[in-house]
């Protein structure tokens, strides 16, 4: 399979987030979608460069934009929201920017590459195709809400990804192989993301929240497209759950790992049993058909 | 005795240090609030992001560099993407943490800057970011060594967290980090001529 996209996998997918690399690549192979590692990739900073220097937090990502031009790819996918918004920003602005630019090409000491698009799978599997096709194994008796978190459309003006208050490319992406997914008003609020380790009480509170309505609107489970967020909503949920005094027990799926699922991937090729919160009862009750 | 000033500064000095830093002009704020209100962070914070705009406007200085609000914020992009002044505050936000740390302000919640420090220097060593490796940094410099050692432990076990960092485009990163330092140093010896 010719690559048709320069995949930039970023730390998590190759660490907390394993679960998310494997499954991206699993349906990637079932639909026939041609993708290759970006080679000495390098981090993309994420906030601690953006919080301590501009220069910084857009010089790493550019680096590897300028990785991906050297495959002579046009097109690169970056799963993680946190990397997606980042090689997004970084992009803008030196297009914004001429004086950062010349700093960013200093900085690298090599010429910026021609504009590259860069790409959520959300939008590369929402090309148009009938999906239904690729389902084998029937998941209509979930009831899943989709949570897209922050930086997957914020801010708007750099992301242009979708309607950024209420969006809806996962949400049609899973509607399209028959897994029901729910209205809620949670999509786009904050986990917390970064302060895990430093603030975590302000992750429990925020955290619940979500888990709170996402109970209260009846779903099965939580669909994400983040690594950030599904360390926070699973494997945090325990704590939250301890602190106060409530019981969710809500599975966390990577979008991706569903749409394996539906095409009839075995759940043990999906790094399901790294998850915290077990989706085992879920996945083998009756009425999943 | 000195004359009172009876002319406002159309910027102050904070404000000038914001816009150097982040391309951003605080003086279109008309406090209308929505950052404040779509804030999920702002009942932890000491001023609402629309407080700490006009403090800055002010050049209350002291208020802003002590303040708790940017080491608070999340970077959730919310209140950039409401301001109808196209106002970018979470880049705001960057821009007082970067003043402040050049300008030696302790920060007022230091676990966070901590964090920063812990993550860049795992990320300029290792070229890819090594958890483990970043985890540890960050427990040398809070002291908190026990804070989530159960959860460790379990991704841990579970295969999430890597033993041994990749070091891939280490050397690459480190270089870009240092000609990143030497460009900022040359500008800031630019501003100060």
């Amino acid at each position: 399979m010719t690559a048709k996209y320069a995949y930039y996998p970023g730390c998590s997918l190759h660490s907390t987030g394993s679960e998310y690399d494997v499954s991206f690549r699993a349906v990637c192979d079932k639909l026939g979608v041609g993708i290759e590692e970006i080679k000495g990739w390098i981090c993309c900073g994420t906030s601690p460069a953006h919080c301590t220097s501009r220069l910084l937090s857009l010089s790493l990502p550019f680096e590897n934009i300028c990785l991906a031009g050297q495959m002579g790819l046009t097109d690169i996918v970056a799963p993680c929201a946190a990397c997606f918004a980042r090689l997004k920003t970084a992009q803008y602005e030196a297009a914004e920017d001429p004086k950062i630019a010349g700093q960013i090409s200093e900085a690298l000491e090599k010429p910026l590459p021609e504009s590259m698009n860069i790409l959520s799978p959300l939008e590369i599997f929402c090309n148009g195709q009938d999906l239904s096709r690729a389902v084998t194994r029937q998941l209509s008796g979930l009831k899943i809400v989709c949570y897209y978190g922050c930086l997957i459309t914020r801010p708007s003006k750099v992301m242009q990804f979708d309607e950024c208050e209420y969006p809806m490319a996962m949400d049609n992406l899973l509607r399209s192989i028959g897994i029901t997914t729910l209205d809620w008003s949670y999509k786009t609020e904050c986990c917390g993301g970064a302060l895990a380790m430093t603030r975590t009480d302000v992750v429990l509170k925020l955290t619940r929240d979500i888990l709170d309505e996402a109970k209260a609107v009846g779903a099965d489970a939580i669909a994400v497209a983040c690594p950030l967020c599904h360390v926070n909503l699973d494997t945090r949920q325990e704590e939250v759950e301890a602190e106060y005094g409530v019981s969710y027990g809500l599975p966390v799926f990577y979008f991706t790992q569903l749409m394996a699922l539906a095409f009839g991937v075995p759940s043990s090729e999906l790094g399901l049993q790294k998850h915290f919160v077990s989706a085992d009862g879920l996945l083998s009750a009756g009425s999943l058909g | 005795m000195t004359e009172p000033s009876v002319v406002t500064p159309s910027e102050s000095p904070l404000a000038a240090s914001v816009l150097r830093e982040s391309g951003q002009n605080v003086n279109l704020c008309y406090q209308c609030m929505k950052c404040a209100a779509g804030c999920p962070v702002s009942y932890e914070m000491d001023y609402k992001p629309a407080e700490l705009i006009h403090a800055i406007r002010l050049g209350m200085d002291d208020v802003v560099l002590n303040s708790k609000t940017m080491w608070l914020c999340a970077s959730c992009e919310t209140c950039t993407t409401r301001c109808p002044q196209e106002v970018d505050v979470a880049k705001v936000m960057d821009a007082v943490k970067i003043t402040a740390r050049k300008q030696g302000v302790k920060p007022a919640i230091p676990q966070v800057a901590s964090f920063y420090r812990a993550a860049l220097s795992n990320i300029k060593k290792c070229g890819r970011m090594y958890e483990l490796g970043m985890i540890i940094g960050l427990k040398m410099r809070t002291f908190e060594f026990f804070k989530d050692a159960g959860m460790g432990m379990k991704m841990f076990r579970k295969g999430k967290l890597k033993m041994i960092p990749s070091l891939t485009g280490a050397m690459r990163t480190w270089r870009i980090f240092r000609r990143v330092a030497n460009i900022e140093k040359q500008q800031t010896q630019r501003n100060m001529n």
